[in-house]
């Protein structure tokens, strides 16, 4: 069952990924996801348990007038807390908000939520909304290497993303949203806390003389996995937001959103509270 | 058997070292390792709050941490809320309010509530309500549960004043 034949919680960056090289590692985070899914035995270990929560330099919330860098360590409740993002990205401390309970939002890594690649994950769809890139770190020709990859190209299917074994997800990046940028964010579940979305959506959007531009729209647990809802968004952009707008992207939702049924709702549903959930932050943004 | 790994932490004020297997988690520490039964293990899957205990001020599920990562950290537990004094102020309030019933959720409702009152000393009983979003109660004593919290939220105004 666990062949885990060493277990290392180092500090410093290159002592991580040099021990990750040979892509023979379980990284632990929080544990949240990690913990449940050995426990059931859904997820073998690997050789080494490389713990990062000692790892300098990719923790903490950074931004600067042009970009806002959030470390993989970082987890839901400093998101949820943190002063500059609620001014400048509410959207994505609204989807910290309604994130588990206090106790897995002090645990949970941002990083982690990526990296678990749950169609249901909410740190996926503000992400996909502000436009936002991961970074990947891993140990090449003996030296650090990283690449970017815009979020979107990150999630393969449920569980897996195009991250690779030996690589180790060290920040989110994304531009600073424009001033008049709007954000949404719905979530809906059984009952308002601790639920795994049944479906959920981010809107981001800039918002000037009653029009949508640069329109994104995501969508959480209506295919296997976060997706943006291209559909709606050329039913949105450059558009007027009128009744006529609204009712357009409504009836675009049913061509992105390709839910499943499954043990929390079915096809049905899910397709249903879709089509709420766009008219209801589209109607949020032109009531403002 | 998988490995094991030697740690050092603060457990409720004493410095703690012991070695543990590298996949345990702290909720099989405390109660397996250390016999500490206060903190209780009920869904074991972060639903319940049952096991919630202090980790360098803030509070988590127990059942979900690994035992590793308490090396070098300060852990507080039900046990270590009382004082040579007596209970702490949220313990008698849960008490003095008729809070528990059954108990078994208690001792996990006692850390987050104490957890919310440190982090928010003007917290109203709506954010006392979705701050204990994480800990279930079946025996459904809720309302109770909030006047405790409500009382002891009273106390620490007056004393400012
Ligand atoms: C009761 C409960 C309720 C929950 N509710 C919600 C919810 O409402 N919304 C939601 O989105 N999620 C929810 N979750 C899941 C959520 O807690 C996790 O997705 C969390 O964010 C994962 O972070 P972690 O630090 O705990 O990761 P871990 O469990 O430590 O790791 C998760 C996965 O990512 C890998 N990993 C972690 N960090 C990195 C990294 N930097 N680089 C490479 N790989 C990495 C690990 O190997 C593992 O596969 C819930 C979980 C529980 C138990
Ligand atoms: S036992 Fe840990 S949350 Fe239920
Ligand atoms: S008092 Fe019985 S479970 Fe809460």
């Amino acid at each position: 069952m666990q062949n885990i034949t060493s277990y290392l919680a180092p500090r410093r960056m290159d002592e991580a990924l040099r021990a990750m090289a040979d892509g023979n590692a379980t990284v632990l985070c929080g544990g949240t996801d990690l913990a449940p899914q050995t426990e059931s035995g859904a997820r073998p270990y690997k050789a080494l348990l490389l713990n990062i929560r000692r790892l300098e330099g990719i923790g903490g919330i950074e931004t600067t007038a042009a970009a806002v860098r959030i470390g993989s360590l970082t987890t839901i409740s400093e998101i949820r807390r943190n002063a500059a993002l609620a001014t400048i990205a509410p959207v994505l401390v609204e989807a910290a908000e309604h994130f588990a309970s206090d106790q897995i939002r002090n645990a949970a890594s941002l990083g982690g939520n990526l990296c678990n690649a749950s169609p249901a994950g909410d740190m996926s769809p503000p992400l996909l909304v502000l436009g936002a890139s991961v970074e990947l770190a891993s140990w090449r020709d003996g030296a650090v290497q990283t690449r970017r990859m815009p979020l979107e190209q990150f999630f393969v299917s449920p569980g897996k993303t195009a991250k690779l074994p030996q690589e180790l997800l060290t920040a989110v990046v994304f531009d600073r949203p424009a001033t008049d940028f709007v954000g949404r964010f719905r979530k809906s579940g059984p009952r308002p806390a601790l639920e795994i979305s049944t479906v959920s959506l981010a809107l981001g959007a800039r918002f000037a003389a009653g029009k949508l531009s640069n329109v994104r729209v995501a969508m959480g647990s209506v295919a296997p996995t976060p997706l943006r809802a291209r559909h709606v968004e050329s039913a949105l952009e450059g558009k007027k937001l009128d009744s006529a707008t609204i009712a357009a992207a409504v009836a675009a939702t049913a061509e992105d959103a390709k839910p499943i049924d499954d043990v929390r709702a079915s096809a049905w549903y899910r397709g249903h509270l879709a089509r709420v959930f766009v008219e209801e932050v589209l109607e949020s943004v032109r009531g403002n | 058997m998988s490995v094991e790994t030697e740690i050092r932490f603060k457990l409720n004020g004493s410095e703690v070292h012991l070695k543990v297997p590298v996949t345990m988690k702290v909720l099989q520490m405390l109660r397996d390792k250390l016999g500490m039964t206060g903190t209780k293990y009920a869904c074991g899957e972060g639903e319940c709050g049952a096991c919630t205990i202090k980790v360098d001020g803030s509070t988590i599920n127990s059942c979900l941490m690994y035992a590793v990562d308490c090396d070098g950290r300060e852990i507080v537990t039900i046990e270590g809320l009382r004082s040579p004094e007596g209970l702490n102020p949220m313990q008698q309030a849960f008490v003095d309010h008729g809070a528990i019933q059954c108990g078994f959720c208690m001792p996990g409702m006692i850390m987050q509530a104490d957890y919310l009152v440190e982090s928010n000393t003007g917290l109203t009983r709506e954010q006392a309500q979705r701050g204990l979003e994480g800990n279930l109660c079946r025996c459904t004593g809720y309302t109770k549960v909030l006047d405790a919290v409500a009382s002891v939220v009273e106390k620490k105004k007056c004393h400012v004043r």
